[in-house]
């Protein structure tokens, strides 16, 4: 199997005996090169990832956060596979924040499974190989003539058997195996992984027990509003909290001084109370007077027209990738396409709001209960706002009510601690309101792209350019940018990606497939301009441009486009699509088809939309088929396939309906009234198929996502004759 | 001013403001935090209950004004045999992802399955569209209430 990453250092193991009986397994995880340098995790010292009772329970620490992508039910079905626990034994604890324990803890970019398919496989492989060993012992015999059956040694010679917790304390004096050189199953042995396994928590969730972060609740605690300005960039004035603190109900109110830095703290007011809506509604009383700067003039009506001028004037500020001479082949063209794209701003609106429990003790040390992605990050963030070293910071992992992206970023952490910090001893919980989330988010950036196009006598593209309006982004993780070597960079002779920069004081942040979510569309839509003009379809461009290169060499990193890309699984998917959905057949009258492909994350994805327009001109989706490819194995067919479907409905309404914009440096839309995110009558029926190769399996959060929007777009050309150029797709512009 | 809610076949007493949203008092005042807080505005059907039977949003009912109806929160749905059935659909079909808006879609599909035990796909679609799953498990959720249906056909035969 070929290696999908790098990882720099080999998973540790050790063993030791359980306090009253059993065995305990610590296992220290590779880092990737990125976390390992950033810090996280440098040292990282063994930890109990899982313990073998007596009673032959079996505890597995989920060690990273659950925001909803299953990783908490799937990583520990790694371990329990090459472990052969019988599955209904397992217990899975929520492990907690701690660096040095459990190395990185994040949720995020879809890396949970390529990190760690082969590093927790080992572990569970290396604790089946000591137990079959224990019972070797104990019998006399060799264990290579034992086997195990799920949650037992089994010596099939004599028929006798032990279960694991019987063996579990002997087990602990048996020396560990080298990690690298544990046997692994056979794939066709595999009794967990391949299973559709229900999630974890789910039992616990239909009953309505309290295990998200906003069920926190801890004794004394009070409740937090935070009213800070709607202007992106202003400073607090003046405040006057007098008539706040005279409400009913009313505990506190009083100025936090932020510093400026939108992922960490802005200046606001905190408002205090037992019962969080008497908090939030005292803000109406609230009298704050904001310098608003000059970042009140801006919109996003201002911005569209200065990309617009930028495009047309056609004199990027820099060129970020360049093949061939483009300019010598646009002249050379006896064709040439000419489009302007554009996609908005998008909030991610997961449905728990955006909240955090502080507990600031006496000692000055900071006790904390968050639903974040980044509880690393925050709670180092956190104590280097406090002054604190970072063992002065503890943060619970609660499960958390939906991520994509959004919990990357912990400004309500900083919040959180900054008001607790004004009340030692004192458990407060703030809580945003939706209008709070939706005004205050880190949004997909807008991007305007002015694409050309150059065909030459044959109809053979030759040229491709894209001007890239974007807005100036400083600092570590830059969610505007487009990578050099986004498709079809390198598969078309002449090419450029060229770029100009709008100033901001938009927050923006990661949203689920990050610039692939914009550039899937952007790209493939406009690809589909080409094929119409080469006379084919979309998928016979595709199969030509990518038949033109093998393989690209491996790359670590996740964010990059194409690390390891691989033109023979992306034409695999986009074969199985086109099988799935009888691309060659047309539909019905009335409904047509569209084609989309992408490679994001590591994961390969071609998919075929079928669409309608209503008697009232609603775009209506009927079908999408999705081929897709993550490597040889899906883990748990549940989740993934949970996963997929979510993608695709995600994007039919990043398509059809979702668009934050700005007036007067503030964003207008303000709740899921006017921000509609998906509803139930708008799903589709949705087709799944696994193109499984033989490359180890990668991750599911956000791939599906990307190609379902040109997908969709190129459907409604087909249907009606239009271009859709700009998202959210414009129906009146259909008829 | 204090009220009395008859809350999943108890009276409890409420000390808050006429205008205090029953959400609020559920999480706040009773510390009964199943029902969750989503929007606020009614457009989200995260905070759903029943109100004498019928799904309603707890975010827009104000304490003030519930009088002698009883309440019914997702604490309690386990106590109806539509709710059991459709828990155990919801764990089946593996329905949820993140499972934040979970409560408020298991109390507006039993709502709706009391109301009407067997409704078509349609009748399903237009009940549930007032409950966002933001990580769009629609598929799942319809496919849960379609095998309560037919469990129900199935008894009924």
């Amino acid at each position: 199997m070929s290696e999908t990453m790098t990882l720099d250092r080999r998973s540790l193991l050790k063993a030791s005996a359980l306090a009253g009986g059993g065995l305990m397994l610590a296992v220290a995880l590779p880092l990737p090169a990125r976390a390992a340098a950033a810090g996280a995790g440098q040292g990282a010292e063994l930890n109990a990832f899982i313990t073998i009772a007596p009673d032959n329970v079996i505890t597995i620490v989920g060690k990273n956060p659950e925001i909803g992508q299953g990783i908490k039910t799937m990583l520990p079905m790694l371990i329990a596979e090459e472990l052969d626990a019988d599955w209904d034994q397992v217990k899975i604890v929520q492990g907690g924040t701690d660096t040095a324990k459990y190395g990185m803890q994040m949720a995020g970019g879809s890396t949970a499974t390529p990190m760690n398919w082969l590093p927790l496989r080992q572990a569970g492989a290396a604790g089946r190989q000591m137990l079959l060993q224990a019972a070797a012992r104990r019998w006399g015999v060799d264990s290579a003539k034992l086997v195990t059956e799920p949650g037992k040694v089994v010596d099939p010679a004599s028929g006798r058997s032990l279960t694991y917790g019987e063996l579990a304390s002997e087990a602990a004096d048996v020396a560990v195996p080298d990690l690298a050189k544990v046997p692994l199953k056979d794939p066709k042995d595999f009794r967990i992984i391949g299973r559709a396994i229900g999630g974890i928590d789910s039992g616990r969730i239909v009953k309505g027990e309290p295990i998200f972060g906003l069920d926190t609740q801890l004794p004394g605690m009070v409740h937090a509003a935070y009213e800070r300005a709607r202007v992106f960039g202003s400073k607090l004035k003046s405040a006057d909290l007098d008539a706040v603190k005279a409400t009913p109900g009313v505990l506190d109110a009083f100025v936090i001084e932020g510093n400026g830095q939108a992922d960490q703290l802005v200046d606001g007011v905190a408002i205090i109370a037992k019962n969080w809506w008497i908090a939030n509604k005292a803000r109406e009383k609230l009298s704050i007077e904001w310098d608003t700067g000059e970042w009140s003039g801006h919109s996003t009506a201002g911005y569209d027209q200065r990309a617009r001028e930028l495009m047309a004037a056609g004199k990027p500020e820099d060129v970020f990738s360049s093949d061939g001479d483009v300019d010598a082949a646009f002249a050379s063209a006896a064709k040439v396409l000419d489009a302007e794209y554009f996609y908005p701003f998008l909030a991610h609106v997961p449905m728990e709001p955006q909240n955090c429990t502080a507990l600031c003790h006496e000692d000055g040390s900071m006790e904390m209960w968050a639903p974040t992605q980044m509880p690393q990050g925050g709670q180092m963030a956190v104590a280097q706002m406090l002054g604190l070293s970072p063992d002065k910071v503890t943060v619970h992992m609660t499960r958390t009510g939906g991520g994509f992206g959004r919990r990357l970023t912990n400004d309500f952490m900083h919040q959180a601690a900054a008001i607790a910090k004004k009340m030692p001893g004192t458990p407060v919980q703030l809580i945003w309101s939706r209008e709070d989330d939706v005004h205050s988010d880190f949004y997909r950036p807008a991007g305007w792209h002015r694409l050309r196009a150059a065909l030459d006598g044959d109809g053979k593209l030759i040229g491709f350019d894209d001007h890239f309006i974007t807005f100036d982004i400083t600092g570590g993780f830059n969610p505007a940018a487009m990578a050099p070597d986004i498709f079809p960079a390198r598969f078309v002779p002449n090419l450029r990606y060229a770029q100009s920069k709008l100033k901001t004081r938009v927050p923006m942040g990661a949203l689920r497939a990050p610039s692939s979510n914009a550039l899937a569309f952007v790209t493939q839509a406009f690809l589909d301009e080409v094929a119409e003009a080469q006379g084919r379809d979309l998928p016979a461009l595709l199969d030509d441009l990518l038949s033109s290169r093998g393989k690209f060499p491996d790359s670590r990193g996740f964010g990059g486009a194409q690390p390891g890309f691989d033109p023979a699984r992306a034409k695999g998917v986009i074969r199985k699509a086109m099988e799935m959905s009888a691309w060659d057949r047309p539909s019905s009258p009335g409904r047509a088809k569209g084609f989309g492909y992408y490679f994001s994350h590591m994961g390969y994805f071609a998919e075929v939309v079928e669409a309608s327009l209503s008697d009232r001109g609603q775009v209506e989706v009927h079908n999408v088929w999705a081929a897709g490819d993550v490597g040889s194995h899906i883990i748990n067919p549940f989740g993934a396939l949970n996963q997929v479907e979510g993608s695709i409905i995600d994007g039919i309404g990043q398509a059809t309906s979702l668009a934050i914009e700005l007036d007067g440096g503030a964003v207008v839309q303000s709740n899921y009234n006017d921000y509609p995110v998906p509803r139930m009558p708008v799903t589709p029926e949705i087709h799944v198929e696994w193109v499984k190769t033989d490359h180890n399996p990668t991750g599911l959060g956000e791939p599906a996502l990307p190609p379902v929007i040109p997908a969709l777009t190129n459907a409604l050309h087909k249907l009606t004759g239009k271009r859709i150029r700009r998202l959210p797709i414009d129906t009146k512009q259909l008829v | 001013m204090a009220y009395r809610v008859e809350i999943n076949g108890e009276a409890r007493e409420l000390d808050v403001p006429a205008d205090m949203p029953l959400l609020w008092a559920l999480r706040n005042e009773l510390g009964m935090v199943g029902t969750k807080f989503g929007c606020g505005i009614g457009a989200c059907g995260a905070c759903t209950v029943h109100v004498d039977g019928v799904a309603t949003r707890s975010c827009s009912l104000r304490v003030g004004s519930i009088g002698d109806r009883k309440i019914t929160t997702i604490e309690a749905l386990e106590e109806s045999p539509v709710g059991r059935a459709l828990q155990q659909a919801w764990l089946d079909e593996d329905v949820m992802q993140c499972g934040y808006c979970q409560a408020g879609q298991l109390m507006n599909a039993s709502a709706l399955l009391a109301r009407n035990p067997q409704p078509n796909a349609q009748q399903i679609d237009q009940a549930m569209s007032g409950n966002i799953c933001r990580c769009a498990c629609y598929t799942r959720i319809r496919k849960a209430i379609v095998a309560v249906v037919e469990q129900k056909e199935t008894a009924n035969v």
